[in-house]
């Protein structure tokens, strides 16, 4: 396999997530060929790339929801290949699922207070929930409201939240933008932008690459279950092969 | 009137034993989406678990509090345990298979389960011949509960056996743990987020196959606790004993909207007023008939059951 192209200098940074020759099959397709990629700490990576390009078997073989067939998965030097999704929580993953994955008769509180089922800690969760308020007060207008019943964009703001409600050191994002008008869009990267900038590392996966890669410093894009090109996200915006075939330049 | 009355009682007092295991039907099927076919004849097998530490404590303890208190003991571990045992190696397998398969694996369970028990089997160790299945044959199940009239009304028209107040009020403490531990407890929240989504209950960190074993055992330990109520009532068990109620107990689970856990409750008790008063008005023969007739009927007016409720949701 050839090397990926690479664009631009990536910022040094203290490793945090790291994935190797990570292959993926759903029965006879092969959905990943052998992905390799990095997070480093406080990083805000992107992964882009067309309808069934491996983005979301990426994410979904990260947060263990699926077995990989082969590769290794590293988290803070800790191989994690293997582990079920509720094992990787507790070692500071917290993944918002595709189709945002909000339990739609339950209440926004309810939701939220399962984001940090793991935790024991009341003065903590109540100071994150303080947090996730102040990032989306229309969530605490709803707070009592079923989740079933908020419109796409609060419900992905409630997906969001939910995951931080775990106090994760990377957040993985499934297609944060899918479905959503352009300004409630607008709002919810702004927010991801603070929360990547308060220390949270992020790994998202998005179709909309204008956003992704600025917000992202370093992107890798995808094709067809491997990795075509990495770079920083604004040498990426940059390229004229990714303007032609992503941003629709 | 009377005879009104004492139909009253006797329905409520065969409505608590269809509760019972509606309620483990209902939660099954609340986190896991699957009709437990099998749940009527693991509450045959707590019978015979129970049967079988009646008879091991003779007669002496019969009628003892203590010798109750064993039998019960015994009969909801077994099944709690075998409740794991038929979710760790038959349904867990079959999890993200399409809903069918483990339907059809539910039946073949029962079907193993109520005619397995048919058989007959005993080994002979060192002179002693220990039964391993009991055979077809009906047995009378030990008065483990010694039954004595509780209250009398007029002159001996209305009788309230104690066993009647006693499967009533085990009946409505179960119900309310039960829905204490579904909506107050942290293992109640985390079975909720489970039946709404197993997989993103897992993105949350809750450990799904264990909250699913959890419910298992839960649900198997309340079927072997109303089997010995049921046992105590009739008097008279068989392998098959537990095809019927598990049936009815579906019904009533249905009636009361699948999933729902005082909807469970209040579909069984209204199946077995229903019963009651069709049996004591006119020919037994028609019980059954009425009691699938009574689902028909609710299926049609309300097809998600009584308590059952539509849901608002925007996509």
């Amino acid at each position: 396999m050839a090397e990926p192209r690479r664009l631009g200098e990536r910022a040094p940074c203290e490793p945090l997530l790291d994935v190797n020759g990570l292959e993926v099959s759903y029965g006879a397709i092969k959905a990943l060929k052998g992905i390799s990629l990095s997070v480093g700490k406080g990083e805000a990576v992107a992964l882009i790339g067309a309808n069934g390009a491996g983005k979301t078997s990426t994410l979904r073989a990260v947060s263990g929801m699926i077995k990989p067939g082969s590769g290794v998965i590293t988290l803070r030097g800790e191989s994690v290949g293997g582990l079920k999704s509720h094992e990787m929580v507790p070692r500071g993953l917290a993944h918002a699922p595709e189709g945002r994955g909000v339990f739609p008769n339950l209440t926004v509180q309810e939701n939220l207070d399962l984001g940090a089922y793991l935790r024991r800690d009341k003065d903590g969760i109540a100071a994150d929930l303080k947090k996730v308020f102040g990032f989306f007060p229309r969530l605490e207008e709803r707070r009592l409201q079923m989740a079933g019943t908020l419109s796409g964009g609060e419900q992905q703001m409630l997906a969001i939240s939910r995951a931080l409600m775990s106090r994760p050191t990377l957040l993985l994002l499934d297609e944060p933008s899918l479905g959503l008008a352009p300004q409630v869009t607008q709002v919810i990267f702004r927010i991801l932008r603070d929360i990547n900038a308060q220390g949270t590392s992020v790994l998202l996966v998005e179709q909309n690459a204008h956003l992704a890669l600025s917000l992202a410093q370093w992107a890798y894009v995808l094709e067809t279950g491997e990795v075509a090109m990495e770079g920083t996200g604004q040498a990426l915006l940059a390229s004229e092969d990714i303007r032609k075939a992503y941003l629709g330049e | 009137m009377y005879e009104f009355i004492q139909h009253v009682i006797n329905g409520l007092a065969a409505g608590t034993i269809y509760a019972l295991v509606a309620l483990g039907y209902t939660m099954v099927y609340g986190v896991l989406k699957l009709i437990n076919f099998a749940h009527g004849d693991v509450m045959m097998l707590g019978v015979y678990v129970g049967y079988a530490v009646a008879f091991l404590l003779g007669r002496e303890h019969l009628g003892t509090i203590s010798g109750a208190l064993l039998v019960f003991a015994v009969s909801l571990t077994a099944c709690a345990a075998f409740g794991f045992f038929i979710e760790r190696f038959a349904y867990r397998p079959l999890r993200d298979k399409p809903r069918l398969t483990s339907l059809i694996t539910a039946i073949g369970i029962s079907f193993a389960l109520s005619y397995g028990f048919q058989l007959d089997l005993a080994v002979s160790v060192g002179g002693h011949s220990i039964t391993l299945l009991p055979g077809a044959a009906s047995r009378r199940f030990p008065a483990i509960i010694t039954p004595t009239e509780w209250a009398v009304l007029g002159d001996n028209d209305v009788i309230i056996w104690n066993w009647q107040v006693i499967s009533f009020v085990i009946a409505l403490t179960l119900m309310g743990g039960l829905q204490y531990l579904v909506f107050r407890t942290r293992f109640g929240k985390a079975m909720r987020a489970v039946s709404h989504d197993h997989r993103v209950a897992g993105l949350l960190g809750i450990p799904v196959d264990t909250i699913i074993a959890g419910t298992f055992m839960l649900g198997s330990a309340l079927a072997a606790g109303a089997g010995i109520l049921y046992a105590i009532k009739d008097k008279s068990i068989q392998p098959l004993m537990g095809v019927m109620v598990g049936l009815k107990a579906f019904v009533a689970a249905v009636i009361g909207g699948i999933g729902n856990l005082p909807g469970a409750v209040v579909g069984a008790l209204l199946l077995g007023l229903c019963e009651e008063f069709i049996v004591g008005y006119t020919a037994s023969s028609w019980r059954d008939a009425v009691a699938f007739g009574f689902l028909i009927v609710v299926l049609l007016v309300r097809p998600e059951g009584l308590f059952g409720r539509a849901q608002a949701e925007k996509v």
